[in-house]
């Protein structure tokens, strides 16, 4: 199961809508089954929950088809 | 930058305007009785183009006349048109939203599914040259140089949950926290690796007037309280339209051999918009409708004509290329 911390002890928010993915805010980093670790960079990051990001942990939109340029 | 070359007698007389020191001339523009297509105009939208920069920037050797009445009444002028156009051209398509559902995520989302438009990144990403690729950043820097500038300016004008929102959206493209992850830098070192000017406008003369319509409808919406629920619904239309486009931008850029530098903003967007998406669709737009509900269509308003100038600027360029425009390179 992926986890997400935060060094500093603030409490990390997580939140899905539908079946999206998870909104992850106040994080530093998150550690994905293998172990891994993955420093979050950013105030709020997207977590794949679909299994078909090519960028895992992080969602890379492509549970969705969108043809907008 | 140096102010633009004139594009015809409005753009020619608000240059000189811009130039002056007195900003007389804004008396005496030759605004056109009516206007038939101001979207398409070369020289109304390069004229309101400039009196829009000076809320941005001071162009070389011109004076500041940004809340000068003249100069903001001839902005008026303009805008009206521009603004009048751009609701009819959405209106079926912000009352099928309505129609659909009262959920605004789900009212948003419809519309971007049902908007129908060139498909510009899979072209990018497939079939475009090198050239035509240096193209595509030149004429994107117009806006990426300042990318978010415009939509900063809502901040003030919203509350609540939606404004922490829109702080932290922003936050992360203005680098939270680290200069050198601010967009508008990354789009800057993405041009110097590619060998192109990165200096803010150094390609508005090769920018056409739709093009420039699309920058023009940021800083209407940005600027004006009034529009600002348009001006949420424009950037949940930008957002939502960017993580996949960004990726097959990113993969055409290395196609064409130009440098990891250049695919680099791209790869940043694919993650960062992913999640900015998410964020601007529940946690802006949606806190923003529930605590003002009469700003519903409003919101569909700006998203509506995002995608609707999105697709026309794209079918210019695209046809710049000599590529057919339409439904043939989408699939």
């Amino acid at each position: 199961m992926t986890a997400a911390h935060s060094r500093s002890g603030e409490e990390v928010c997580i939140r899905q809508h539908g079946d999206g993915p998870l909104l992850v805010r106040h994080a530093d980093v998150v550690v994905t089954d293998d172990g891994r670790e993955h420093e979050v960079t950013r105030p709020v990051v997207a977590l794949c929950t679909c299994d078909r990001s090519q960028r895992m942990p992080w969602c890379d939109s492509t549970h969705k088809s969108v043809r907008r340029g | 930058m140096k102010p633009p070359s004139p594009r015809g007698p409005v753009s020619a007389a608000v240059r000189e305007a811009l130039i002056s020191e007195s900003g007389a001339g804004f008396l005496t523009v030759p605004l056109p009785a009516q206007v038939e297509d101001m979207l398409g105009d070369d020289d109304l939208q390069l004229a309101l183009w400039m009196l829009y920069e000076q809320s941005y920037r001071l162009f070389d050797g011109a004076h500041d006349h940004e809340w000068d009445p003249a100069a903001v009444a001839v902005r008026r002028r303009l805008e009206q048109p521009f603004e009048e156009q751009l609701r009819r051209a959405s209106a079926t398509s912000v009352a099928d939203a309505l129609d659909t559902s009262d959920d605004i995520v789900f009212q948003i989302e419809h519309t971007i599914s049902h908007t129908p438009g060139p498909d510009l990144a899979r072209f990018l990403h497939r079939e475009a040259t090198r050239d035509q690729m240096l193209d595509f950043l030149a004429q994107r820097s117009i806006y990426h140089l300042k990318e978010s500038d415009p939509h900063s300016f809502v901040v003030g004008r919203v509350g609540g949950p939606a404004k922490v929102a829109l702080a932290e959206l922003l936050y992360d493209e203005f680098g939270a926290s680290r200069p050198e992850r601010l967009h508008s830098h990354l789009y800057a070192v993405a041009l110097d690796a590619a060998g192109l000017d990165s200096e803010f406008g150094a390609y508005i003369e090769r920018v056409p007037a739709r093009t420039l319509a699309v920058n023009n409808l940021m800083s209407l919406l940005g600027l004006s309280r009034r529009l600002r629920g348009a001006a949420l619904g424009h950037l949940a239309a930008f957002e939502s339209t960017s993580s996949v486009p960004c990726r097959r931008i990113a993969a055409g850029i290395e196609r064409v051999g130009l440098p990891e530098a250049t695919a680099a903003y791209f790869h940043e967007h694919v993650e960062a918009d992913a999640a900015h998406e998410q964020v601007v669709l529940h946690d802006i737009c949606g806190n923003f409708v529930e605590s003002e509900p009469t700003q519903r269509a409003e919101v569909l308003f700006g998203v509506a004509a995002c995608l609707y100038l999105d697709g026309l600027a794209a079918e210019d360029l695209l046809g710049s290329w000599g590529r057919a425009i339409g439904g043939e390179l989408a699939s």
